[in-house]
């Protein structure tokens, strides 16, 4: 049996991983993906938790997240395309029209 | 209450009218704006004659009609209520009398000006806050009439808004009837502390118990404030100065509002009140004082004024200030005899001077004037009749009532407790030095205008660089200008019409109050006794028994039976006077006319002061506008407004637009460095829930 701080440190790790990619890398798919991984870093958490203490409810709260994620990406890919044609680039620092 | 008289109606009447023309009369044809101004004072005065006729058959007198609560607060109950006695019958009868007059000559002295429905509308206006004035059952009510009539005063002072002068004109007279109004209020709140009520039956009811004043107590100062207030709406010393720029106004404005009606709600209020003032005889005695100071004062000026209008503005100053002479000897009864004589004479020499203006096409200075009675002969005869009225030259009007009053200040002994009979002596002395003056300035004018060759002025009158070339403001008014430069010419019938009227009315109007002494019965006096004789006897009650009354405050004006012999001595002084200030002026401005400017060479700078007013008006530019304006717009405006005020509303924006200059960086529009902010924060929670875990904090 796997102790359930090996999965913590594992969801810890990810997790950071993905904020490090969020706020370090330009392309917006690539951020897009960081969210993705941050949302699996947590899912893994609550799954980890959810076998230790016997309980369901982490289990279900992971199928709730993964169906956000999927309208998530639905909406953002779209989003992204969208950015794409109008501005042809995808770096988003150069997304800034709202800014004075 | 009895029979009900819709007393009501009377103001309501005139307001419909204004309001009528006010609100719809620039669509309407000229005819229409007439007959709308004609029929609503019209029917106004067709009821106070139907009211007069009713009058001697009311079973109670002073019937009072209340319409419904105004005000109530606590115990304090103010109604929309009406009187009707003998003052306000007579008040009543002179408004809507001379009011419609004067509305019939404006028809065909305005026909050729702008505004003419605007005109009318505020005339209308007028008529409705002086007969609420003067129909009012109590203090507060009053006032509104009292500010309304200041209101239309103004609009109609500056109904020539586009010239400054007129405008100008229009916020002095506002300005300075302000101070008068603030005293008016002080001595309504003291009489409310006094009594509990401002109704004046109650009042007078409530003063009328009280003992009378011989200090300078509440009484003394409520009716003192009253005299303030007085002072502003009928132009007395010290606030009559806004009246003579009030001739910038429309002629038959100034013969209504500045001759007939407006001015004299001063007097009459002094006379309405005159329970307060019987129980301050100090007040009285002021009265007496401020209002002969003043009639001399004025008459004075008049003398060497040069503007047919500011002529007789000063005289108006002037006969106002006998009738507080007269309310200050407690002749109220003569008092409101020279108000109705006044008002039929003066605004007769007011009409009859804008039929002068009209025929000469805007000219008003008299020097430019002369020998005009042959060509203006119908405004000549009623200008001499008004002229020989005011004189005091028997049997006409003024004569009757001036007498009177000149008669009264001889005998009453009104404050004999708080003065000697010398004061009435001096009193009475300059009073007849006034007399003479009134008497040579207006045939003065009756001369310059009228008699001797025309005198043109060297350019046209209607020339903007002649108006200007007149030092003192009082330059004749281009909107007067009646477009026709044709020659002298009489005026239109409408005009006339009210002339002759007036000039009947200024003819026979003192009839009905020849003394006892000329063995005449004093109708006047005997019809307004029981108005004033809640406490002093009624003036010139010579039959009545109670005339010897010796109590301080009954004193009032008893006099003995025995003085019939020194009434027709001074009676004849009087006439002398008139007379001799007729033959000092024939001999001036007729027979040598090369006189009145020797004398006036010989007597540079007295004759330089009086011309120039007293520099009263300079004076009070010096000591009370200027440093007014100081202050306000050093102190008020520069330092409280804009540093303060201002500053401290500036301040807060600044500092808010500084402070949020500051936060503003952190939306930098980086996506990342939001999401930095994100992390950071959730850095910070996360550390804090672990500080606290490990301290314990949750488990406490």
């Amino acid at each position: 049996m796997v102790p359930i701080s090996y999965y913590l440190v594992l969801s810890a790790i990810l997790f950071c991983l993905g904020v490090a990619g969020f706020l370090l890398k330009r392309n917006i798919i690539t951020i897009f993906m960081s969210i993705e991984l941050m949302l699996n870093a947590v899912n893994l958490s609550f799954v980890a938790f959810s076998a230790e203490l016997h309980r369901l409810s982490g289990n279900i709260f992971v199928f709730f997240v993964m169906v956000v994620a999927a309208a998530e990406a639905a909406v953002g890919l779209a989003i992204i395309i969208e950015v794409f044609r109008t501005r042809d680039t995808l770096n988003i620092d150069k997304v800034n029209l709202l800014k004075m | 209450m009895n029979e009900n008289l819709h007393l009501w109606l009377i103001p309501v009447l005139p307001l419909v009218g204004a309001a009528i023309n006010g609100l719809f009369g620039r669509r309407f044809p000229q005819r229409v704006v007439n007959a709308v101004a004609l029929a609503f004072p019209g029917a106004a005065l067709v009821q106070a004659l139907w009211i007069a006729s009713q009058f001697g058959s009311l079973q109670t007198i002073p019937h009072i009609e209340v319409l419904g609560r105004w005000i109530q607060a606590g115990s304090f109950t103010v109604n929309f209520g009406y009187q009707l006695d003998q003052l306000s019958m007579i008040m009543l009868l002179v408004v809507t009398g001379v009011g419609f007059l004067i509305h019939i000559y404006s028809v065909g002295y305005m026909a050729h000006e702008g505004g003419y429905y605007r005109f009318f509308a505020y005339l209308n206006l007028f008529m409705f806050f002086m007969l609420t004035l003067i129909l009012a059952n109590n203090y507060l009510l009053m006032f509104v009439g009292w500010e309304g009539v200041g209101l239309a005063s103004y609009l109609l002072i500056g109904f020539y808004f586009l010239k400054d002068s007129a405008a100008n004109a229009g916020k002095k007279a506002f300005i300075v009837n302000r101070i008068g109004d603030f005293g008016f209020l002080i001595a309504m709140f003291l009489i409310m502390r006094e009594t509990g009520t401002l109704n004046y039956l109650t009042v007078f009811s409530h003063i009328g118990r009280l003992p009378v004043d011989m200090h300078w107590g509440t009484l003394t100062i409520t009716a003192l404030l009253l005299m303030l207030g007085a002072a502003g709406k009928s132009a007395q010393i010290p606030l009559y100065v806004w009246l003579p720029d009030a001739m910038e106004g429309p002629t038959p404005v100034s013969a209504l509002i500045h001759a007939a009606t407006m001015v004299t709600a001063g007097v009459y209020m002094v006379a309405r009140s005159n329970v307060i003032f019987n129980h301050a005889p100090h007040a009285l005695m002021v009265v007496a004082i401020v209002g002969c100071a003043t009639a001399m004062f004025a008459a004075t000026i008049g003398i060497t004024q040069t503007d047919i209008k500011r002529v007789l503005a000063y005289s108006t100053v002037s006969q106002l200030g006998y009738m507080f002479l007269a309310c200050g000897v407690g002749a109220y009864a003569a008092g409101i005899f020279h108000l109705m004589t006044h008002a039929f004479f003066k605004a007769l020499l007011f009409l009859a001077a804008g039929s002068v203006i009209h025929a000469l096409s805007g000219e008003q200075d008299m020097r430019h004037m002369g020998g005009l009675r042959k060509l203006i002969p119908w405004t000549f005869g009623t200008m001499t009749v008004a002229t020989i009225a005011i004189a005091g030259i028997p049997p006409l009007a003024g004569f009757f009532s001036k007498d009177e009053i000149l008669w009264q200040t001889f005998s009453s002994k009104a404050f004999s407790s708080v003065a000697g009979s010398e004061l009435n002596i001096v009193l009475w002395l300059l009073g007849i030095i006034t007399a003479f003056m009134t008497s040579f300035y207006m045939f003065r004018l009756w001369f310059m205008t009228f008699f001797g060759e025309r005198r043109e002025s060297a350019s046209p009158s209607h020339d903007p660089a002649h108006a200007a070339s007149h030092g003192h403001g009082d330059d004749h008014d281009p909107s007067q200008d009646h477009a026709h430069a044709h020659g002298v010419h009489e005026s239109p019938w409408s005009m006339l019409a009210p002339l002759v009227i007036l000039a009947v009315l200024a003819t026979i109007g003192g009839w009905v109050g020849i003394p006892h002494a000329l063995g005449g019965s004093n109708h006047f006096e005997s019809f307004m006794r029981p108005v004033f004789e809640h406490e002093a006897a009624a003036p010139g009650a010579h039959n009545t028994p109670n005339a010897e009354a010796p109590n301080p405050a009954q004193a009032g004006t008893a006099e003995p039976h025995g003085d019939t012999g020194t009434e027709l001595a001074l009676t004849g002084v009087s006439v002398l006077t008139a007379l001799g200030g007729f033959g000092l002026a024939y001999l001036f401005y007729y027979k040598r006319r090369e006189l009145p400017d020797r004398i006036a060479a010989s007597m540079h700078g007295l004759y330089q002061t009086v011309l120039n007013k007293y520099y009263v008006d300079e004076i009070y530019n010096a000591i009370i506008v200027r440093p007014l304006m100081w202050f306000s717009t050093k102190v008020l405006w520069r330092t409280v407004d804009v540093s303060m005020i201002d500053g401290t509303v500036n301040h807060v924006a600044a500092d808010t637009r500084g402070i949020s200059n500051q936060t503003r960086r952190m939306q930098s529009g980086n996506v990342r460095s939001y999401a930095a902010w994100v992390a950071a924060g959730a850095a910070a929670v996360l550390a804090f829930m672990i500080w606290a875990g490990v301290k314990g904090v949750w488990t406490r």
